[in-house]
């Protein structure tokens, strides 16, 4: 095995060289930039296959049991619904400005950017609270006080409430850990921690939030809108 | 070539500074950052599940030496092969090769100074050590009755054992996997050496690109599969439940479609071994290269197209099964080109006969069997007959410890002299590997008998007629399992007695041999600039005075 090791005199410099920001396991900050790029990419890929077994459910139940679906669904309250997605995706605008932000430098345009994302965030989360809050309320809570009174076969509305909870229960989640990272970044940007040449971690997180909100796009019509609007 | 041969003939002394003396203190192992010290962390990790998965096998061959239940109940026989089954799986095969192998040596080959998140790898290590805690915790409050396989509407609504710890237990484990496999991947995309091109990279290095992209698209689909199990089983949503107008063939599609894939998680980073030291014992240079290469990507594809194939009698469409059957069938094909490609490796090599090259020629023999049982399997008519039998049981442990098991040994004694910068006694590494050779033979081919006479698995007792089958299959799991300890110990004896065994002690190729055994801390102070071909071990020389100067070499080393 004939390695050369010609770079091995000037070695040391360009450790000296090396910003704080840069990790010690990569040759230059390109190499360091793709690499965090691709693992989000990835990471975005083993999240659409962990969503994807909820959505290959749902639609067999949908499909199954679609008069149930329509009749739970038409007891979600798409007006909390639509607004939390009019928040979410104008999130998701406040976001890319926020690494628009980033990559220029401009410190306090990100700031306010990502304090408005929050700030979305925030809306998105009190409405799913007043939302739950009036499932428990009205028993629809499965598995702990669901009681159907109304048309349609209990347990199969049940199943759609299941799906409900547990798909939207955990996209919030994902809203929440997204929150909690904005006030990491902020913290960050705060700090001064990012250059115009290292800022890969707003730009990751901003497809990290993307994402959430792409799904979100997608729960939206398929656990609200089935069957057409309720007038 | 020169300096290597110098290098044989000279006595050797241990690197004054490597990555074992760098730090001492406690902290230094449990907060590194060093992918060479995560390794050592899983291996030890393994191997203490390994253990715990080892000794409920034995309870389970002690029970199944009378026909009678006199060792356990039917309900304690339940928990010990599903105890059995969860650790062995999802704590140590799984991580095995991957995590140790993978961690210590790929980034090595690669000629990376870690890998690409050595912070993210850290934390997969104690993910995985909290799942493993479940699993323990699991084991100590009872057990889990569900088999491995948490089939629906048993586990979610009737066992009365600890489903939810287990599943949390692989739950978790899932997530340390998904974050290796997403590492491995981000590493071997962005952080080789110039000159290490995609067609330039050692066959173990393709073994772990196919393992990750598994590990990456499968595991959150299990994670999501044992969560619905978790939150019916909590809640009676009905997902799964039939009562609860679910679907129980739902989970088998959902389990299934990560767990096929997951026996090529186990398997590829195997044949990944089996390609180095099958090229570096032969001293030539692998057969096939590209075939094999691309034989690892088509099984981690192909496997996700194959999980049908375990729903055959659960009342899955026909056509889907015939469908199911034709893509099982096709996953031989690659199967077989890596082991005529290996064969013909071997073919007019200088082949010797040192531990990791038995483990290996042991591998391609049990691999075969396993490999071949599978295209029966695969086969709807007949498989309608194996079903649940023994015969299954016999396929995928030639498969999982003739496979994966085989390799793993192969991998630690092939490697062993570069992470401990010691030799182990090549005649105890060897008997060991006849003694597991023997003992695995001995305990599961009679299972293929009675599993075709129609044993059913999981059951505790039996008729009379097979007893004998079965005490094969015992004495051959005592044998099996003391050759286990064997390896145990002198591996252990070597980290202070063994031989010093320098950089390169197979003078194998691969930039892993260049660096001093242990590695230094620091794997390459400069990113090192490769211009070689990978196996490239010359012509051989069938020159016979050749040859004794070389068995003189190797005497000498």
């Amino acid at each position: 095995m004939s390695v050369s090791t010609e770079a091995a005199a000037h070695g040391h410099d360009e450790h000296a060289a090396h910003p704080e920001y840069m990790r010690h396991q990569f040759d230059d900050m390109d190499q360091q930039n793709d690499a965090a790029s691709l693992g989000m990419w990835l990471f975005l890929l083993t999240e659409v296959m962990f969503f994807g077994g909820f959505f290959l459910g749902y639609s067999i139940y949908r499909s199954e049991y679609y008069e149930s679906f329509v009749i739970g669904s038409q007891n979600l309250d798409v007006f909390l619904g639509g607004l939390n997605t009019v928040a979410l995706i104008t999130s998701s605008v406040t976001m890319a400005f926020a690494v628009r932000a980033a990559q220029l430098g401009k410190k306090n345009h990100v700031l306010i950017f990502l304090v408005l994302t929050l700030v979305l965030g925030l809306v998105f989360m009190v409405n799913k609270y007043i939302e739950y809050s009036h499932k428990l309320h009205d028993g629809l809570i499965p598995g702990y006080n669901f009681l159907w009174t109304g048309l349609g076969d209990g347990q199969t509305i049940q199943l759609f409430y299941g799906f409900y909870f547990c798909m939207t229960g955990t996209h919030g989640l994902h809203v929440l850990i997204g929150l909690v990272l904005i006030v990491w970044l902020l913290i960050r940007v705060w700090q001064d921690k990012f250059t115009t040449e290292y800022y890969a971690p707003i730009e990751n997180f901003g497809l990290y939030w993307h994402f959430v909100d792409l799904v979100w796009i997608f729960l939206f019509p398929l656990l609200y809108l089935i069957g057409g609007l309720a007038v | 070539m020169s300096t290597i041969a110098q290098q044989g003939a000279a006595e050797h002394r241990m690197p004054r500074d490597h990555f074992l003396n760098a730090a001492y203190t406690i902290k230094s192992w449990l907060l590194t950052m060093d992918h060479k010290r995560v390794g050592l962390l899983y291996l030890i990790s393994i191997t203490f599940f390994f253990l715990i998965g080892g000794t409920f096998a034995s309870l389970i061959r002690l029970e199944l030496a009378t026909p009678e239940a006199d060792l356990m109940e039917a309900d304690q026989y339940n928990v010990a092969f599903s105890m059995h089954g969860i650790v062995m799986i999802f704590f140590f095969l799984i991580p095995s090769i991957p995590a140790v192998f993978g961690n210590f040596i790929m980034p090595l080959m690669i000629g990376a100074k870690d890998v690409a998140f050595p912070k993210l790898n850290l934390m997969s290590w104690y993910l995985f050590i909290f799942g493993g805690t479940f699993g323990v915790l699991t084991t100590l409050l009872g057990g889990v009755d569900t088999g491995w396989t948490f089939y629906t509407p048993f586990s979610s609504t009737y066992s009365n054992s600890n489903v939810i710890l287990a599943g949390m237990a692989a739950f978790i484990a899932g997530f340390s996997s998904i974050l290796t496999g997403l590492n491995f991947m981000v590493t071997i995309h962005k952080m080789r050496a110039p000159g290490i091109t995609w067609f330039k990279m050692p066959l173990f290095v393709w073994g772990m690109y196919a393992t990750s992209l598994i590990m990456v698209l499968g595991t959150p689909v299990i994670a999501i599969t044992l969560a619905l199990m978790m939150v019916e089983r909590g809640l009676h949503i009905g997902i799964f439940d039939p009562a609860l107008g679910g679907d129980p063939v739902l989970f088998q599609h959902l389990f299934w479609f990560y767990s096929h894939p997951a026996v090529y998680i186990m398997i590829l980073p195997g044949m990944g071994v089996i390609s180095e030291v099958i090229a570096a014992f032969s001293r030539k240079r692998i057969f096939g290269y590209e075939f094999i290469a691309m034989s690892s990507v088509s099984i981690a594809v192909l496997g996700f197209f194959v999980w049908g194939h375990h729903l055959f009698v659960s009342g899955q469409s026909i056509y889907a099964g015939m469908v199911f059957s034709f893509i099982t069938m096709l996953v031989a094909v690659p199967s077989a080109i890596k082991v005529f490609n290996w064969m013909a490796t071997i073919y007019r090599g200088s082949v010797s006969y040192d531990a990791p090259m038995l483990y290996a020629l042991g591998f391609i023999g049990l691999f075969s069997v396993g490999g071949l049982t599978g295209v029966f399997l695969a086969i709807m008519g007949l498989d309608i007959h194996m079903h649940d039998t023994y015969f299954v049981v016999a396929h995928f442990h030639y498969v999982m410890v003739g496979g994966a098991v085989t390799a793993f040994m192969a991998a630690l004694h092939f490697w062993w002299p570069k992470i401990s910068g010691r030799m182990y006694p090549e005649g105890w590494s060897r008997l060991a590997a006849f003694l597991i050779f023997a003992g695995f033979n001995l305990t599961f081919f009679p299972q293929f008998i009675v599993g075709y006479l129609g044993m059913p698995r999981r059951y505790h007792v039996y008729p009379e007629e097979w007893q004998l089958l079965n005490i094969m299959s015992s004495a051959g799991a005592t044998i099996l399992a003391a050759a286990f300890i064997v390896p145990a110990i002198y591996l252990a004896w070597s980290l202070k007695n063994g031989k010093i065994s320098g950089p390169n002690p197979w003078r194998a190729t691969g930039l892993e041999w260049i660096l001093s055994s242990p590695p230094p801390e620091h794997n390459f102070p400069t990113t090192p600039i490769v211009e070689e071909e990978p196996y490239d071990y010359g012509e051989v020389i069938d020159n016979p005075v050749h040859e004794e100067e070389h068995e003189k070499e190797r005497e000498h080393a």
